[in-house]
């Protein structure tokens, strides 16, 4: 028997068929995920509402703009689902097509926000010193604003409008990102393997977005998806205040606005604009919920 | 303590000459001419000239800043275009109303907030702790624009408790504080919760209850007591966005506030109005968070020596 086999004889190694399958992350989270119904249901809603979203002119009963003056302030019925606004317009037909206008004004700005303030974020926790000071404390400013005051400022000076409205939620968004992911980057910075990709030469621009920003995504993506559903509380109250789209536009907020001058009359009006824009703000707010707690669970 | 105190209170100087600054350029700020704008299209040019000199933009930008700032000191803002009455004369009479509704607000808000924190933390699993938190996440998530409108259309229009709008009596104020208040009464509670969960899991708590102390007084005595100083932290930092969340509020029930006053202001293009009312807030906010800062410095030690 040579000096090898005695040695594998006595060292069974395990060929890479019999090696334990390393799990993916991606699957553990996954399984993790789909453990928090609440979180795994408020996707579903989401999913949904994006796809009735993005489908609704092509099944809405009615055309969301045709006005109808034989069926003015109906209540709901087999005929009018929801009811019928002052123009005898289907509610139903209008929040379904509004959906696209709420939801991605909403989720454009939300996202428009984050990328600036990730970038202002990494670049202030990576680099330091002046720029550091000099973006935190542009930070402060804008913070020295409570949320909706900064929307209704922009607001006030760039005029109403629904791109507007997008503006002005995206820079209310910049801060917070800007803060949460400047102290991730700080923590990132130190860790060990940042430390071996800039001792092996990486640029600072491949050690920032290759090697610190994948660091950072938990925190991001569970702050996103709260802030889309701030976004669109946002963009709809301003709407309401009649600083958003135009009252003519399918937008929810602005539907809820029409229907306040109709609370006696047609309360339907009020309620089902209203039940949209909660159960999606609710859904975003859960499934942020939800992916804070699988991501770590100490938070919970 | 008072090294600490002086040195928060100087290094919020810079901020607030900054905002100071930014809101000045408010005026600056709106594309094309504000004076324009405010004339209307059809306006001669000799309107909107006047309108330019009522506005100060006539000026050159640095002389108008330390018109501006010389103002800012004596308390002279500016006329309000819309009235002709000074800005303060403007924005004083509309300061009751706002106050009143945020400190109604903010004591139902807290006391509720806190007792859900408190028996969710307590019962965490639990029916109670599901229900109390989805009124929680459902006061973060719901349109509080939407919120005032159905408590209108249920308390004023079907069973007729309350008014409907404005200000006659304590009764007009119920349903503008519930309004307002769901926001921070549940994120109070989701903080509540998650503060107290923590104190519990701390060694004094455990010792307390080996020494045989009934659960109540676990709770209450040890747990509760020592997740008040952040409890309190958090909910001193939301009477900040409270006074500005009363936008919302008083335009759904028809209050002559400062809230609806900024958005009357805003459509009718009074600048001067605006501009003071975004400073008002702005400064208001961030004496609000200094407060509650020292305030955390004097509760909690540790925070000094940082």
């Amino acid at each position: 028997m040579t000096e090898t086999n005695k040695v594998n004889e006595e060292h069974h190694y395990m060929s890479a068929e019999e090696l334990p399958k390393a799990k993916s992350k991606t699957k553990e989270f996954i399984k993790k995920f789909m453990k928090r119904k609440t979180a795994v249901v408020s996707l579903v809603f989401i999913l949904v509402l994006i796809f009735l979203a993005l489908t609704a002119r092509f099944f809405v009963p009615y055309d969301p703009n045709q006005a109808d003056y034989s069926s003015l302030l109906q209540g709901p019925s087999a005929k009018h689902l929801w009811g019928t606004d002052e123009f005898g317009r289907d509610i139903f037909s209008r929040l379904m097509v509004g959906a696209k206008l709420s939801l991605f004004s909403a989720l454009i700005s939300a996202f428009i926000g984050t990328v600036i303030g990730v970038l202002l974020g990494l670049l202030a926790g990576f680099y330091g010193g002046i720029l550091d000071s000099l973006i935190m404390r542009g930070s402060d400013i804008l913070f020295a604003f409570p949320d909706i005051l900064l929307a209704i400022a922009v607001v006030a000076i760039i005029g109403p409008g629904t791109i507007n409205v997008m503006i002005a939620v995206a820079v209310f968004t910049v801060p917070s990102f800007a803060r949460i992911i400047r102290s991730a980057t700080l923590t990132v910075k130190e860790a060990p393997y940042v430390e071996v990709a800039r001792s092996l030469g990486c640029k600072n621009g491949r050690i920032l977005f290759v090697h610190i920003f994948p660091g950072t995504i938990q925190s991001l993506l569970v702050n996103f998806t709260m802030r889309i559903g701030t976004a669109i509380l946002a963009a709809s109250s301003l709407s309401f205040l009649g600083f958003g789209a135009n009252v003519t536009e399918p937008e929810w907020g602005a539907m809820l606005s029409l229907g306040r001058n109709y609370l006696n009359t047609a309360p339907h009006m009020v309620l089902f604009p209203g039940i949209l824009i909660f159960l999606t703000v609710l859904a975003f707010n859960l499934l942020g919920d939800g992916l804070r707690d699988t991501m770590d669970p100490k938070m919970n | 303590m008072g090294r600490y105190c002086l040195k928060r209170i100087l290094s919020t100087i810079p901020l607030l000459l900054v905002i100071s600054f930014v809101v000045f350029m408010f005026i600056h700020m709106i594309p094309g001419d504000p004076a324009r704008l405010i004339a209307g299209q059809d306006a001669t040019k000799e309107d909107v000239a006047i309108i330019r000199e009522q506005l100060g933009l006539d000026k050159p930008l640095l002389e108008q800043y330390g018109e501006y700032m010389k103002g800012l000191l004596t308390g002279d803002l500016g006329n309000s275009i819309k009235n002709g009455k000074t800005v303060a004369q403007t924005i004083l009479p509309r300061l009751k109303p706002t106050l009143m509704l945020t400190f109604s607000s903010m004591v139902w808000a807290t006391i509720v907030g806190i007792a859900i924190g408190v028996i969710s933390a307590v019962f965490r699993g639990k029916t109670l702790d599901y229900f109390g938190m989805l009124i929680a996440i459902s006061g973060i998530s719901i349109p509080s624009f939407w919120l005032g409108l159905e408590l209108i259309q249920g308390f004023s229009v079907t069973l007729r408790w309350l008014p409907t709008a404005g200000l006659d009596s304590w009764k007009s104020y119920i349903l503008p504080s519930l309004t307002m208040g769901a926001g921070i009464m549940a994120v109070l509670a989701r903080f509540t919760r998650s503060t107290m969960l923590e104190t519990m899991r701390e060694d004094y708590v455990r010792t307390a209850r080996a020494k045989g102390l009934k659960e109540t007084l676990v709770v209450m005595r040890h747990a509760f007591k020592n997740s008040l100083i952040e409890i309190v932290t958090v909910g001193g930092l939301q009477i900040g966005g409270l006074l500005s969340g009363s936008v919302m509020a008083e335009t759904v029930f028809s209050i002559p506030g400062l809230g609806r006053l900024l958005v009357e202001s805003i459509n009718f293009r009074d600048y001067k109005v605006v501009q003071a009312l975004l400073l008002f807030f702005a400064v208001e906010y961030i004496v609000i968070n200094l407060i509650v800062d020292l305030l955390y410095g004097v509760i909690n030690p540790k925070v000094r020596y940082d």
